[in-house]
């Protein structure tokens, strides 16, 4: 029997009957067999799924195991700088910390405790992500631009893989405005494009969570500022350390814009509006140029700059002074006696009067049935005395004879009632009302008592400030109206509106301008020693005397318009004080401040040039001995 | 007495060897820039000493072994106690007790082998042709302790590999169907309740392993990165040191567990197949020396040995190809870790034991 090996132990406890039953170890063979086809059954359903993995379709895995192993993060490029027209930043960049969650790790339930930790909003974030959820994976949201210090430990203690491994910071570019609102209005703002801005065919070449202009310049021009974000690819191990960098494509930064506003300027008309509701633009009238564009109440466009908080975007919307509305391109007011002069030229133009027409004022003057006041008894008046007293009852008589069709081709050919063209978006277009307008907007026959209101700008006419500046300025400068530009190397896409008026009337106009400043008229505040500063004031009524009378909150809007020289216009102002009342006559001295800051920088850099040639005698030499090209 | 080392199983120690090997090479491989890097090298003491005990324990009738195999047994359940009383606790689980010289034992490894030839000696003890009720208890209380004090480390894995050798066990001795059936009634009642007592992380490996991409980030993140490894691996693999799951680290402990998606990566199917078809020869020459064996004892052994290896092997394999959950548990011959190359080598030993007396008589 084969059982040797037990038997050399006689201790063994099997008990003797069974040792032949024990003793045959061949008695499972089949259960061995069924054992072994078993483990041959494991072996291939083992062998089976790394065929599936491996040869059927790698390729998936191989896919992932890149995306595992490459990362790609942004390399923001930063938008090109806003410079005014001597090249001194207006808007600059400066770096800073975003976080970026990774959303190919990314859980939901992360989202309450990472909210808290950079102190955001915990629906806003969340409405973010899922705004994301039908973009590839790969791309990363930017969730906090500006990271703070805390907000940065924040993060580097809480991006390890056991926490919050989706979290990851990226350098980028923040943009820098002046802080105190300079120019806030004509710059605009940045922000991240909307979800109804990219259903627009303009903005399909932008993504999702792109950084783009909102307003002003910055929505104007943001092909020219954007620039073209770059990447760095590397390899990156489980902890999203970074092990080898496989290649940067560098970003390539936007251009910068110089615009043709001058920031000594645009100081000076910050400042004299001090701190009242209204706007100041100052054009070069010979090519279009606005030197100046201010507009209050303004705003931090900082707080655009990163993504706003919903505070903030509330108190600058719900503020009564409406601080977002440029109100240089798109307050629309009636321009009051500002309209004088285009009524006078209509009038002279058109052959209905010339300057020794004479209109009698007693305090006002009858038409069709109805008394329309003047501020004073003017008695008989011609056309120079009546731009510089700018009396009503003239100007009644005017606008009575040359008639509403002849008042609104000429508004028209000043550029009234109709956008500027200038390059800023939603600007106003104004309103110049005609028997045709009234007819098309309201249904209505126009009576002829109207013309009577148009013709000292009132009325149903409004016009924004950046039209008056234009309008008077065109004139001033013979019938060329420029359009408006802010970018300095702009060649205007459109001619400017030229019509040819007659030299002669334009001096007859232009002198009344002269003496409302300078011969004891209404704008004698804006007098410039030893210059010829040419202007015209205007106050507007935004609702009837009666109803102004009774609300004292309600009160007149005060204008002036000037420009200087008076025969060789460089520089046209237009000064708008919303709800001015009996301050109107500060409006003036807004426009002198601007205008004399414009020459004094003039002469200043005359007497530093001859300074310079003075230090440099050979240059002097040479200044002297060649004619000069222009002269 | 001595039984003739010429009749040790040659085919069994070369292909173990080649087996072993891969596993060193892998191990380099996958910690060649980390703060494992010596560990192919303590790996190969660990063979070397492996060998050793193989050897010692082939030259120990098996027969003595499974005399004393209840002292053996309530060693190792007192040990497995002392494990959870003054354990060395690492990665949320008590499973080592520290010895000297920075050795650290898994208990759980070891305490299979006297589970083994617990298993044996009973069957072998049977006094009815078939199982009878009595004996079926007995061999489950007896599998049963060893296998809550190690779920209680926890270490459900391991404590599950135990399971096979009483499969295996009462399947050879023949039992009738009805008691299968009563097994079957009894899983059906167990295992929910069973579920419901598992911890967080044992369940949540579970259903992870049902929906892997459900939770990526989480528990299902192994099994993933596991077959993103095998799956770029391809026909051909990366190349030692060259894949980059494993490099990278997105494959989690690539030099334990996953030691095998580790290498299916860095060598493909081609590697894998050649290392299938050496467990399969390995498992083979276990069967062979069951069915040679001189006796019932030493059958038992052998098919013991060869079906916790086989379930090693299929858990294993098995969740690096995304097919078994996340167990935990190691890859004989190739994962890095004396406790379990030495238990593997033990149980290789008595394989060997039986068949050296195999012509004995």
């Amino acid at each position: 029997m084969r059982f040797p090996s037990l038997e050399n132990h006689p201790q063994q406890q099997i008990s003797p009957q069974n040792l032949k039953l024990r003793d045959d170890p061949k008695f499972a063979a089949t259960k061995m067999a069924i054992f072994q086809y078993t483990a041959v059954a494991v072996f291939l359903f083992l062998v089976t799924g790394f065929w599936e993995l491996q040869i059927k379709n790698p390729e998936i895995y191989s896919e992932r195991a890149e995306r595992n192993r490459i990362k790609e993060l942004p390399i923001v490029a930063p938008r090109g700088k806003i410079l005014d027209r001597d090249g001194r930043v207006i808007v600059d960049n400066h770096s800073t910390w975003s976080l970026i969650l990774s959303r190919e790790n990314l859980k939901t339930e992360h989202l309450h405790e990472i909210a808290d930790g950079l102190h955001l909003d915990y629906d806003d974030l969340l409405r973010k992500v899922q705004r994301y959820s039908k973009r590839p994976k790969y791309e990363p949201i930017i969730i906090k631009e500006e990271l703070t210090p805390a907000d940065m430990a924040f993060v580097q203690s809480h991006q390890d893989p056991e926490t919050f491994p989706e979290m990851e910071t990226i350098e980028s570019q923040r943009r820098l405005y002046p802080e105190n609102g300079i120019l806030a209005h004509a710059i605009g703002y940045t922000g991240e494009i909307s979800e109804a801005e990219l259903d627009l065919p303009e903005y399909a070449k932008y993504n999702q969570g792109q950084i783009v202009g909102k307003t002003g310049l910055e929505k104007q021009y943001n092909d020219i500022l954007l620039g073209v974000d770059g990447e760095r690819q590397s390899v990156v191990d489980n902890r999203g350390r970074e092990r080898e960098v496989l290649g940067i494509k560098p970003a390539i930064p936007g251009k910068n814009l110089q615009t043709t506003i001058d920031l000594d300027l645009q100081v000076v008309a910050e400042l004299a509006l001090e701190e009242h509701r209204g706007a100041v633009v100052a054009l070069n009238p010979q090519n279009g140029e606005v030197l100046a564009m201010a507009s209050n109440p303004t705003f931090d466009p900082n707080k655009f700059a990163v993504r706003i908080k919903g505070s903030d975007w509330k108190e600058i919307t719900s503020d009564p002074g409406n601080p977002l509305l440029n109100r240089a391109t798109q307050a629309q007011w009636a321009p009051g006696s500002t309209f004088k002069p285009i009524v006078a030229l209509a009038g002279l133009e058109s052959g209905s009067i010339d300057e020794n027409t004479v209109f009698n004022c007693a305090g006002g003057a009858t038409f069709y049935g109805h008394f329309y006041k003047c501020l004073e008894v003017h008695g008989a008046v011609t056309l120079h005395r009546g731009i510089v007293a700018s009396c009503d009852a003239y100007f009644y008589g005017v606008g009575n004879k040359t008639g509403i069709d002849n008042l609104a081709f000429y508004a028209h050919q000043v550029g009234y009632g109709a956008k500027s063209g200038i390059d800023l978006p939603n600007e106003a277009a104004g309103i110049v009302p005609s028997p045709e307008w009234q007819m098309r907007t309201s249904r209505q026959k126009w009576y002829l008592g109207q013309t009577i209101s148009v013709s000292i700008g009132q009325g149903q006419t409004t016009v924004t400030p950046l039209q008056m500046a234009r309008a008077i300025g065109g004139i001033a400068v013979g019938g060329v109206w420029h359009t408006p530009h802010l970018l300095l190397s702009a060649t205007p896409s459109e001619k400017p509106h030229e019509w040819a008026l007659n030299p002669d009337n334009v001096k007859k106009v232009v002198d009344g301008m002269y003496g409302v400043v300078n011969e004891g008229g209404t704008g004698v505040r804006a007098k410039i020693p030893n210059l010829d500063v040419c202007g015209k004031t205007g106050t507007a009524q935004v609702a009837s005397a009666d109803y102004e009378k009774t609300h004292k909150d309600v009160k007149d809007n005060a204008w002036f318009v000037a420009y200087a020289p008076c025969y060789k216009p460089e520089i046209v102002v237009s000064v708008l004080w919303e709800n001015a009342g009996v301050q109107g006559a500060h409006a003036a001295p807004t426009a002198r401040d601007v205008i004399k800051a414009y020459f004094d920088k003039k002469a200043r850099l005359t007497e530093a040039e001859m300074q310079k040639q003075q230090r440099n005698p050979a240059a002097a030499l040479v200044s002297a001995l060649i004619p000069k090209t222009s002269s | 007495m001595q039984a003739g080392m010429k009749d040790f199983d040659w085919t069994m120690f070369f292909v173990t060897m080649i087996i072993c090997g891969l596993g060193v090479l892998q191990i380099f491989s996958a910690t060649h820039d980390t703060i494992w890097q010596g560990s192919w090298w303590k790996q190969l003491m660990f063979i070397v000493a492996g060998v050793a005990l193989m050897w010692v324990v082939a030259n120990i009738d098996y027969h003595a072994l499974i005399r004393r195999v209840y002292p053996l047994y309530i060693a190792s359940v007192v040990l497995l106690v002392a494990v959870l009383v003054i354990g060395k606790r690492a990665f949320g689980s008590t499973r080592w007790i520290a010895l000297p010289a920075g050795i650290h034992l898994q208990i759980s490894e070891f305490a299979k082998i006297a589970v083994i030839l617990l298993v044996a000696r009973l069957l072998t003890e049977l006094s009815t042709e078939v199982l009878q009720l009595r004996d079926l208890l007995k061999l489950g209380g007896i599998i049963l302790i060893p296998m809550a004090l190690i779920a209680k480390e926890p270490d459900l894995g391991t404590a599950l590999t135990y399971i096979p050798v009483l499969l295996i066990g009462i399947f050879l001795a023949g039992m009738p169907w009805k008691y299968w059936a009563a097994i079957g009634l009894v899983l059906v009642v167990v295992v929910p309740i069973a579920y419901a007592s598992l911890h967080d992380y044992q369940r949540a490996r579970i259903v992870s392993f049902l929906d892997p991409e459900r939770d990526p980030q989480g528990t299902g993140y192994q099994l993933i990165q596991s077959k993103i490894a095998v799956g770029a691996g391809g026909t051909w693999g990366k190349g030692v040191t060259k894949g980059s799951q494993t490099q990278l680290r997105f494959l989690p402990v690539p030099h334990t567990d996953f030691i095998f998606s580790a290498f299916a990566e860095e060598h493909g199917f081609i590697g894998v197949m050649l290392v299938m078809v050496l467990y399969f020869v390995l498992l083979m020459q276990i069967v062979q020396n069951a069915q040679t064996a001189p006796d019932r004892a030493g059958m038992y052994v052998c098919m013991g040995v060869g079906a916790l290896l086989l379930f090693h092997i299929l858990v294993n394999v098995g969740m690096v190809v995304g097919r078994m959950p996340v167990t935990g548990i190691p890859l004989p011959l190739m994962s890095y870790g004396g406790s379990s190359i030495w238990s593997t080598f033990l149980m290789l030993g008595l394989v060997n034991s039986v068949r050296v007396r195999r012509f004995v008589n």
